[in-house]
């Protein structure tokens, strides 16, 4: 990255979100990328409220590791890969295994915790395919949902862990 | 250069050379909240994730060296939740899954926040950190040298915090922390517990009730004495209140926004008194 002839902490670089390459060119370097992918990408399924690391809504998967887009610096994640919500369905179909789950229990209110939860939940059950209810609400512990109580994602978690086994 | 993304030590420690005044990033858990909400300015940024040196984790009999990159939720894995279940208890109260994957030792030790989950289990365990100067001079630092105050070490601008090393004991060890709910929660108070069988002594060290993480002599000198160790149990049940009275004796917090100060003196008292019976 050859940034020599740029203003002062403004750089360019690329991104790998959801399998393609993306250039971000003179963005200011402390941009966090979950600003990055809604604001000079186009993605806009991570989602922005608290900015620090609280709320969850902005959960994206960095080289397979769950993690805060908003602690992210943007900039730092050149050539790592990025996967979003919008990364997650298989192209045949609308919904990954997990959003139909949500979708079916009713786990969904006013969405806007929803694609953050969705990632925590594919990340859960990519690493632990029959969790136990602890291992479920520590998997979510970093997502803040304010409508639904939980009741019916909890519900979501437990069909598509249990359509996945069987499936 | 704004932003530097070494791929190795060498390579981060030459642009610390290049540009003295470059900040690492870590993590990213404290520093980004801090850029996001305009309270700090990124600057010349070193970004220490790809660097596999940090990355690395080291057991032999006696030590264990864990890279300053190793992450949170690496503690909650073996080996370290093997020989350092302290160290894993700690980790597992730290923000959330998220926050784990992301968040460093490195970055724990290099803030040097009083709330630091990690740092009352250094203290226990007498860690030692290791810094490398971009002259490749490396020098092992106690954790009493180290942290010197609310947010400040010993760590020299031409220094990068690069391992921290615990001895590995025959011992039972556990971390407590109080915070107002369980998940993602900043410390009120902190306490970690290492009961050294082979050493025959207790190691008690405090978080978030003083500016730097405490120990509590007496109490440790104190309850050693109380213990059979050939059992190994505590022979009198009142030991354990005494033991907490004692232990909260050694805290010096203070009344801020998350608590105040009698509470937090309170809670260590319970804490200890807790830690002890679950591990005796």
């Amino acid at each position: 990255m050859d940034t020599t002839s740029l203003p002062d902490e403004l750089v360019t670089y690329t991104l790998i979100v959801n399998g393609t390459t993306h250039t971000v060119d003179a963005g200011w370097q402390g941009e966090s990328l979950l600003y990055v992918l809604r604001e000079r990408l186009g993605q806009p399924a991570a989602k922005n409220a608290c900015e620090q690391g609280e709320c969850g809504s902005c959960s994206v998967l960095l080289d397979e590791r769950l993690v805060c887009a908003c602690l992210v610096m943007a900039a730092s994640a050149e050539g790592q890969r990025v996967t979003t919500v919008e990364g997650l369905a298989p192209t045949d179909s609308g919904l990954s295994d997990v959003q139909a789950a949500f979708v079916q229990a009713g786990a969904v209110q006013c969405g806007f915790c929803t694609p953050g939860l969705v990632m925590a939940v594919h990340d859960l059950l990519d690493h632990t395919p029959s969790p136990t209810d602890l291992e479920m609400r520590e998997a979510i512990s970093g997502n803040l949902c304010r409508c639904t109580g939980y009741g019916r994602i909890f519900e979501a978690i437990k069909n598509a862990a249990a359509a996945r086994m069987n499936g | 250069m704004p932003i530097a993304t070494p791929h190795s030590l060498d390579d981060a420690l030459r642009a610390l050379q290049a540009d003295p005044e470059s900040q690492f990033l870590a993590g990213g858990t404290d520093f980004m909240v801090e850029v996001n909400a305009g309270h700090r300015r990124p600057g010349s940024v070193i970004a220490l994730s790809r660097i596999p040196e940090l990355k690395t984790i080291d057991l032999t009999d006696t030590t264990l060296r864990i890279g300053a990159g190793v992450t949170y939720s690496q503690f909650q894995q073996p080996p370290i939740s093997s020989t350092h279940p302290a160290l894993a208890a700690a980790a597992r109260t730290v923000g959330s899954p998220q926050i784990r994957n992301a968040g460093t030792i490195g970055g724990n030790v290099g803030t040097a926040s009083p709330a630091g989950d990690t740092l009352p289990v250094l203290a226990a365990l007498d860690a030692h950190i290791e810094l490398t100067s971009v002259h490749r001079l490396t020098r092992l630092v106690g954790w009493r040298d180290f942290f010197v105050g609310v947010k400040r070490t010993s760590l020299r601008p031409d220094e990068l915090i690069t391992a921290i090393t615990l001895p590995v004991l025959d011992s039972r060890q556990d971390y407590l922390k109080v915070g107002t709910r369980n998940a993602m929660v900043i410390s009120v108070a902190g306490l970690a517990l290492v009961v050294d069988l082979g050493g025959r002594n207790v190691r008690v060290a405090l978080g978030s009730v003083g500016p730097v993480p405490l120990r509590a002599p007496e109490a440790e000198t104190w309850v050693a004495e109380q213990i059979d160790w050939e059992s190994p149990r505590v022979v009198d049940p009142r030991t354990y209140e005494t033991f907490g009275m004692m232990v909260a004796h050694a805290a010096t917090p203070i009344t801020d926004h998350r608590s105040t100060a009698d509470y937090r003196r309170h809670a260590i008292g319970v804490m200890a008194q807790r830690a002890l019976m679950r591990l005796l």
